[in-house]
């Protein structure tokens, strides 16, 4: 309303001011563009098999898993490391997991399964920390320590029960996984999703007071509106696919599985850790420029350690929801998960080269990446096939990186 | 004189193996003084002013802040001392924006413990804005600033958490012309404040523009203190280079 002659310029240069007043990240979109390509393209591919409420539900609980590494991956990737551990992590804290809970506890017990989830978890921080101690303060490279790591913990899950897959688990505990009980049913959906909408309006409404309050331009009413009514879509969207998939043989509604809530919990925790603690400022910085993080007084040692038993918590959780999805503890979990977790950082806009990259990013790319599997095994791929894709895509997102930061200088 | 120094750095000793970088060096700073401090590059200054910063420790030697006898293990410890160290690499991180630069590892946070990035903000704007009022793109990664802008934001650190004594390692090296005299005109500033500095520097035109005395390093030795006046650039030279000065020298201002 106030500025008319900006009404009058280009299309392309209003398009160009719309984004950037809006303060979105061109990349981010530019990914939410290749995965909407990829959805319709796999949809076409598999006779619109790909994008029914089944097959989504499914990919929302595949995607589950990689996503909450993806999220620690992230802080691990900006501060400069890799950690190649992850999968193996995996492996060895969902054999303890399942092995403490069926073979050691009575598995039927109500505190069996809470137990061996705190144990679980406090398992990977310490690998995780351990892992950081050397990396911090003994200045081993994270890829010489966590290449180690990776097989240390396949070894050490192998040798947990020396290879034999224990089964099955706690039936409380099988929900976690996301099986056929493993949701919180329609009515519980809507619920949290219409809460979700109300979150969203408020967090606008206070940045946007914020803003105001600190004499800062606010951004245009109409596009706030515009981002709430998209947020709210794409809220509203999932929760519906989610409550169109019934449980076998019968008309009750899924709803949203328990592995996606325990996704979206630690995004919003991860995201909070990163825009609204130290911490997540100091990975940043180290990432950025390490000498100028500790000349800052910055411990750049803990917070490396830090982060890398922060990964390690994730994995115990990622453990948690593997185990209880295969009803099973198999020294096979999360081989070679490390490299999509990997991947998804990177498709994501994590920079290898440090110091930038997204939470929202990394789900999103674990979700592209989880999509590409899915929708290879609709159109019956075999594994070599996937595995040749999954390598391709993940040299293609790194030289995307380098096209976009060349294009930026 | 009985002010008391801001700072005195006595028989400071640095080995590295059987390299002495630093051997015997004493020198002092007043309020509102500018000392340079010059050499060859590995004379030992730089050496000397990261023991300072708290970026090296020391192996022998006091220093004494104010009169009193301090131990500066770490950069947190010498800013808690009210030093603040600029240095030539501009020890900035590029992926982040001014305000979290400025406020690197002293965040100001709110009152349920998260960080305060509009209180950062604002507070930055009105540094900014009394460095270099055309400081405008303060949000964007420190990355797309120019040299000056850059070295503004870390200058803009020692003013806003009221520095006593500042440390600048070479200020102007990566900078053009115009931005050096930005720097140098903020030096002036910041010393009428009664702000003491220490200035490593190459450039002979800024050290007899802004120091008050000059102390000459070779090979990790104080090899000449000298109140600007009574010494010329050639004088200098002379120490920097071989170590001593000219036979007949006399204090020049005495000539």
């Amino acid at each position: 309303m106030t500025n008319k002659n900006t009404a009058v310029t280009k299309p392309i240069n209003k398009l160009s001011q719309l984004l950037k007043a809006s303060e979105l990240d061109t990349r981010m979109l530019a990914m939410v563009g290749i995965l909407i390509t990829v959805w319709l393209g796999l949809n076409l591919a598999t006779d619109g098999i790909f994008l029914t409420a089944r097959n989504l539900y499914n990919l929302s609980v595949q995607s589950s898993v990689v996503g909450i590494m993806a999220t620690g991956m992230v802080l691990v990737i900006v501060a400069r490391h890799i950690d190649l551990s992850v999968g193996s992590i995996v492996g060895f804290t969902g054999m303890m997991i399942a092995w403490m809970q069926v073979e050691l506890f009575p598995v039927t017990a109500a505190w069996n399964w809470p137990f061996t989830i705190v144990i679980g978890l406090l398992l990977g921080v310490v690998i995780g920390a351990l892992q950081g101690y050397w990396i911090a303060y003994k200045a081993i490279p994270a890829f010489v320590v966590t290449l180690g790591g990776l097989l240390i913990y396949r070894g050490a899950a192998f040798m947990v029960t020396d290879g034999r897959t224990v089964a099955p688990m706690n039936t409380d505990y099988q929900l976690l996984g996301g099986g056929i009980n493993g949701s919180i049913g329609a009515t519980w959906s809507l619920i949290l999703g219409i809460i979700a909408i109300c979150c969203v309006a408020l967090l606008m409404y206070r940045s946007h007071k914020n803003r105001i309050n600190h004499g800062f331009p606010a951004k245009p009413m109409a596009i706030q509106i515009a981002l709430f009514i998209i947020s709210a879509t794409l809220i509203l969207g999932f929760v519906w696919v989610m409550n169109s998939y019934n449980k076998p043989r019968s008309d009750i509604a899924r709803g949203i599985p328990i592995p996606v809530l325990i996704l979206i919990v630690t995004v919003i925790a991860m995201t909070m850790l990163t825009k609204l603690t130290r911490f997540g400022r100091y990975v940043f910085a180290i990432g950025g420029n390490p000498e100028a993080a500790e000349l800052s007084g910055i411990d750049v040692k803990k917070v490396t350690m830090l982060i890398f038993a922060l990964m390690g918590l994730l994995c115990g959780i990622a453990a948690v929801i593997t185990t209880a999805r295969l009803n099973a503890g198999v020294n096979s979990m999360g081989l070679m998960i490390e490299l999509s977790v990997i991947a998804a950082a990177v498709i994501g806009g994590t920079s290898l080269n440090g110091g930038s990259g997204s939470i929202t990013g990394a789900i999103l790319g674990a979700v592209i990446m989880q999509s590409l599997e899915n929708g290879m095994v609709l159109l019956g791929a075999g594994s070599a096939e996937r595995q040749i894709i999954i390598g391709l895509v993940l040299i293609a997102a790194v030289w995307f990186d380098t096209l976009y930061k060349a294009k930026q200088r | 004189m009985s002010v008391t120094p801001l700072i005195e750095m006595k028989n400071i000793h640095k080995r590295f193996g059987g390299v002495h970088a630093v051997e015997d060096v004493s020198i002092s700073l007043y309020p509102g003084e500018v000392v340079g401090i010059l050499g060859h590059n590995g004379a030992g200054k730089s050496c000397l002013m990261k023991m300072l910063a708290g970026a090296m420790e020391l192996d022998s030697g006091e220093i004494l802040v104010n009169g009193e006898n301090v131990t500066i293990k770490n950069p947190r410890d010498s800013r808690d001392l009210g030093i603040e160290t600029i240095y030539q690499s501009l020890a900035l991180a590029d992926n982040l924006n001014a305000p979290a630069n400025l406020f690197l590892g002293r965040e100001l946070m709110t009152s349920m413990g998260t960080l305060d990035d509009s209180r950062m903000e604002v507070a930055t704007r009105k540094v900014m804005h009394r460095l270099n009022p055309n400081f405008s793109n303060i949000t964007d990664p420190v990355r797309s600033m120019s040299g000056g802008q850059r070295q503004v934001v870390a200058i803009g650190r020692a003013i806003y958490f009221d520095a006593k004594i500042l440390v600048m390692d070479e200020p102007t090296a990566a900078l053009g012309p115009s931005e050096t005299a930005m720097v140098t005109d903020l030096t002036k500033q910041l010393k009428s404040e009664g702000i003491g500095i220490f200035l490593i520097s190459h450039d002979m035109h800024d050290v007899f523009e802004l120091c008050d005395r000059v102390m000459v390093m070779k090979n990790g030795r104080n090899v000449g203190a000298f109140k600007i006046d009574e010494v010329t650039p050639d004088d200098i030279l002379s120490l920097i280079i071989i170590g001593k000065l000219p036979e007949d020298w006399q204090p020049r201002n005495q000539v």
